[in-house]
């Protein structure tokens, strides 16, 4: 089986968030990248499938230079090749038209991505390359197994979740729960050093218009400050709720 | 060319979601001076979308989507936007809308904005606000393509009541490819979901083991919430992980989020920065929750939960 695995190269969670040029851009400066939570799920799904039934696993990011050293990490994981497509990540459906058309050519059995990454939130890069490279697709996949070309996974629903059968090939928008997070790995010396003899292949960018862009940013108003309420007054608890708040 | 809104329904009735993209759907088209399409799938009696601003229901009734079926659903909004000739389709933010929505934004070629939380700011160019980094900050997004699906985030927009009436149309869209077959499916079925729900009551590890959510049920019943954790405490098994919210887990945009022994990390309050109002109870004055929420009260949930449920109670009596 081969596996194309998305990585998203994202700021950690705890980076502060500013921006520049006119609040239109983000700004990077200070800002420590890493592998997209969600991605870092299903990279660990694909090391199982690597381990266990020998599957081959390529990851694949669409951007700048500077996510080499997150495809590095993912190498050093135990990927076993890399791929940069060599444009910015300026939209989901752009990203989606790089990946799809890597997808296609490389002829993948199983596409990983994570159902979204925590910068821009826009959750639609792994269903769109499902549509367009006419795979079966299911989000939010918390379990996946694969025996020959037929595939059974589990799905989170709103309240619950749902088992359901498809078969290859297939994307999925993965998360957590597809893995123990226990089992999350980290890289070490020998895969750092390993990782270094491992293809990173760097693509030249599909055509694709700009389905959507970002005008601009803006934080958050800054709180009012927290009404506190003592312990032992939880009536005026009950009438702020109801009367200022108006939520009960 | 009418708006189009997909109005997501269970067991033959709408949704409250159904409502509050109809309400969002009628502002869009007000502002583009034409009138809503809704497409309903499987519901009987669809003339109360005229109270939230549709004009005319595409009544779909096909026993192959009777379960959720993402390629199918998208297939069957796609065609009927075709019909209609819309430029802009809305749907919600629920997790199966989110499923569909990049399938459908790849049938249509449209350029697809989620989790929007205000109606356009602009029609020409189609301008959206949204929240990015995880909640972090604001992004005004211009769709750019001729046909724009726009997803609107649970709880931001509201449900706004409208007095005209909708008529309907029976629909038959041609669905061939299904791609995955629901096997089966695990729900609580009497509980509301932490997607649906208005107000959702949450524990922290602050609550020290399983055995001490009897109370955070209780006060969620009192309440007609949902519960919802903390991720350490799915991962110790406590609850499941379908309640755990947060940056790895569920987002959470309701109109009121409890927060107990929950100290308030940057991960957790990522997901739950959505939510309109939100009330901590904790014993450490200077756990963070206390400076993302609105209102707090310093002290053991042990003593204070429950005598916050007696009060409910009778609160909830003489209303
Ligand atoms: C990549 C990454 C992703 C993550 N994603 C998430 C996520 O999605 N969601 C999430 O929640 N976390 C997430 N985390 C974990 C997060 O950083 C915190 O560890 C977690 O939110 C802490 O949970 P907690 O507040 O329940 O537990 P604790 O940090 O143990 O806090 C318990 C709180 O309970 C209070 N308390 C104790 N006893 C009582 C009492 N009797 N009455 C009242 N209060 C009491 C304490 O004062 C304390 O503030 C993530 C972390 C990482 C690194």
């Amino acid at each position: 089986m081969k596996i194309l695995v998305c990585i998203s190269h994202v700021p950690d969670t705890t980076s502060k968030i500013n921006f520049t040029d006119g609040d239109t851009k983000f700004d990077t400066n200070g800002v420590q990248f890493v592998i997209n939570p969600n991605d870092e799920f299903g990279l660990t799904r694909a090391m199982w499938f690597k381990e266990k039934q020998g599957a081959h696993v390529t990851v694949v990011n669409v951007g700048g230079a500077e996510t080499e050293p997150t495809l590095r990490k993912a190498l050093a994981i135990g990927a076993d090749a890399a791929i940069r497509v060599n444009t910015p990540a300026s939209d989901g459906f752009s990203v989606a038209k790089q990946i799809a058309n890597v997808a296609k050519e490389g002829a993948y059995d199983l596409v990983i991505a994570g159902r979204e990454s925590i910068d821009y939130n826009g959750g639609m890069v792994p269903g769109m390359i499902a549509g367009l490279i006419q795979a079966n697709f299911v989000n939010n996949c918390i379990n996946l197994d694969v025996d020959g070309t037929s595939v059974k996974a589990i799905r989170e629903i709103d309240g619950g979740k749902e088992t359901v059968s498809t078969s290859l090939p297939l994307v999925i928008g993965g998360q957590k729960g597809l893995v123990e997070e226990s089992d999350l790995r980290i890289p070490n010396m020998r895969g750092i050093m390993m990782a270094r003899q491992k293809p990173l292949t760097v693509l030249e960018p599909i055509e694709t218009s700009t389905e959507t862009s970002s005008v601009s940013f803006e934080k958050p108003a800054p709180k009012g400050a927290i009404k506190l309420v003592s312990p032992d007054n939880l009536d005026e608890l009950i009438n702020l709720l109801h009367n200022e708040a108006k939520v009960i | 060319m009418s708006v189009l809104v997909y109005t997501e329904s269970e067991q033959g009735k709408f949704k409250k979601t159904a409502f509050e993209v109809a309400s969002y759907a009628k502002a869009v088209a007000t502002q583009l001076g034409t009138t809503v399409t809704a497409v309903a799938l499987n519901v009987d009696d669809t003339s109360v979308l005229g109270n939230y601003g549709v004009d005319k229901v595409l009544s779909i009734k096909n026993a192959a989507l009777e379960k959720f079926n993402a390629n199918g659903y998208a297939e069957a909004i796609k065609q009927a936007a075709e019909k209609e000739g819309t430029k802009v389709v809305v749907v919600s933010s629920s997790a199966n809308s989110k499923y569909l929505a990049p399938l459908l934004a790849v049938g249509l070629n449209a350029g697809y904005a989620s989790n929007v939380i205000e109606a356009p700011t602009s029609t020409s160019p189609f301008t959206v606000k949204r929240p990015a980094f995880t909640n972090k900050a604001f992004e005004t997004l211009q769709i750019n393509t001729d046909i724009k699906i726009v997803g609107v985030s649970n709880n931001s927009f509201g449900i706004v009541e409208d007095t005209g009436s909708a008529s309907a149309e029976d629909f038959s869209p041609s669905i061939s490819n299904l791609g995955v077959t629901v096997e089966s499916v695990d729900k609580a079925t009497d509980k509301v979901t932490i997607a649906d729900a208005d107000i959702v009551v949450s524990g922290g590890r602050g609550l020290k083991g399983p055995e001490n959510w009897g109370m955070i049920e209780e006060l969620a019943d009192v309440l007609g919430a949902a519960t919802a954790c903390s991720k350490p405490v799915s991962d110790l098994g406590w609850r499941p992980h379908g309640e755990h919210v947060g940056q790895t887990g569920k987002p959470v945009a309701s109109n009121l989020y409890i927060a107990i022994g929950i100290s308030g990390a940057i991960q957790h309050l990522a997901g739950i920065n959505a939510s309109k109002v939100k009330v901590v109870i904790n014993t450490d004055p200077e756990a963070p929750f206390f400076k993302a929420a609105d209102y707090g009260v310093v002290g053991d949930a042990f003593e204070v939960v429950p005598q916050l449920i007696e009060k409910l109670k009778t609160f909830k009596a003489q209303q």
